[in-house]
C-alpha cells in the first residue's frame, strides 16, 4: 500500500474517516485516493467522510480528486460525505463553475456521521 | 468608473517564483495567500486570489513545461492588490476562446483552468501563440 504519511485514515463508528489537514500537492491528493479505496477494500467500511476543514483552497484539482474519490467508493458500495467545505471554499468553487451536484456535503462531523446513519449523541443536547 | 479605479496601480513588492515542479504549484500559491493577508484581503477575496493562482500556475508547469510565476502587490489610490504573472515556454493554449468558455482542456485533465481562474480574480489577460508560450495576468483587489 502506498503511503502518502501526510493523511491519516481512521476507522470510526463503523465509517472511515479522512481529515485532511494540510495543502496537498497533486501526487500526494492522487496518492491518497488510492489510499482510501484500499481502506474501503480492507475493512469493508459502508460510509467514508472526508473532512476538509483543514484546507484552506480547493482548486479544480483537489476538488476533482475528491469528487472522484467519492464516485470511485460508490462503485465499492460506499456512501461519501464530505465535511467541513469553508464557507470561501465553497464560495470559490461554485464561482469557479464546478460541478457540484453529485457531492454530499455536510456541515462538520457529527453531522456527517448522522448522514450516514450513524446515531451521535451530543453531550447537553437534550 | 470612480477617479481611484482609472489611478495607476503601484507595485509595492515583486518577486519572482520559478514553476518547475508540483511543489513550486504549491509555493506560489501559498506566497500569494500570503500576500493577500499582508494587503488584508477579506477570506473570500484570498480564497479566490489563492485558487487562480494555483489554476494559473499548474496549467504552466503541466501544459507549459513550467515557466516563471512573478506576484505583485498592488496599491491603488489606496486599494489593495495582488496580481499574478504567470509565463511558460509551451506550446500555446492551442484554442484560447474554448479554453477559456471552460469544460475543454487540451490533455483532458485541467478543463476548468483558466476559465475558473478568470471567474475568481477582477482582471485577467492571457497572451498566447502557437510555439510562443503563455503567459497569464490576472489581479485581484480587495473589497473596500
Amino acid at each position: 500500500m502506498r503511503q502518502t504519511g501526510q493523511v491519516p485514515i481512521l476507522r470510526v463508528a463503523g465509517v472511515l474517516l479522512v481529515a485532511i489537514q494540510v495543502d496537498l500537492g497533486d501526487t500526494v491528493a492522487t496518492a491518497l485516493q488510492e489510499d482510501v479505496l484500499e481502506a474501503i477494500a480492507r475493512t469493508g467500511s459502508t460510509g467514508l467522510l472526508i473532512d476538509v476543514t483543514g484546507l484552506e483552497m480547493v482548486d479544480s484539482f483537489v476538488a476533482r480528486v475528491l469528487v472522484d474519490t467519492g464516485r470511485m467508493a460508490r462503485l465499492m458500495g460506499t456512501e461519501t460525505v464530505i465535511v467541513g467545505l469553508r464557507p470561501e471554499v465553497a464560495g470559490t468553487l461554485v464561482r469557479m463553475g464546478f460541478d457540484v451536484s453529485e457531492v454530499q456535503a455536510a456541515l462538520d462531523i457529527d453531522e456527517g456521521l448522522e448522514r450516514l446513519g450513524c446515531k451521535v449523541v451530543r453531550r447537553g443536547a437534550d | 468608473m470612480a477617479p481611484t479605479e482609472a489611478a495607476e496601480a503601484k507595485v509595492l513588492t515583486r518577486e519572482a517564483l520559478p514553476v518547475r515542479s508540483e511543489d513550486d504549484v504549491v509555493l506560489v500559491r501559498r506566497r500569494a495567500r500570503e500576500l493577500a493577508q499582508r494587503r488584508g484581503f477579506d477570506g473570500f477575496a484570498q480564497a479566490a486570489i489563492t485558487t487562480a493562482t494555483s489554476e494559473i500556475v499548474r496549467n504552466a508547469l503541466v501544459h507549459g513545461g513550467g515557466g516563471e510565476a512573478t506576484l505583485e502587490e498592488l496599491d491603488r489610490g489606496g486599494r489593495a492588490g495582488v496580481r499574478l504573472t504567470c509565463r511558460d515556454e509551451g506550446p500555446g493554449v492551442l484554442d484560447l476562446e474554448r479554453a477559456l468558455r471552460g469544460g475543454f482542456s487540451v490533455t483532458g485533465t485541467l478543463g476548468l483552468g483558466l476559465s475558473g481562474a478568470r471567474r475568481l480574480v477582477d482582471e485577467f489577460e492571457v497572451r498566447s501563440a502557437p510555439g510562443a508560450g503563455t503567459t497569464v495576468v490576472l489581479t485581484k483587489w480587495a473589497r473596500r
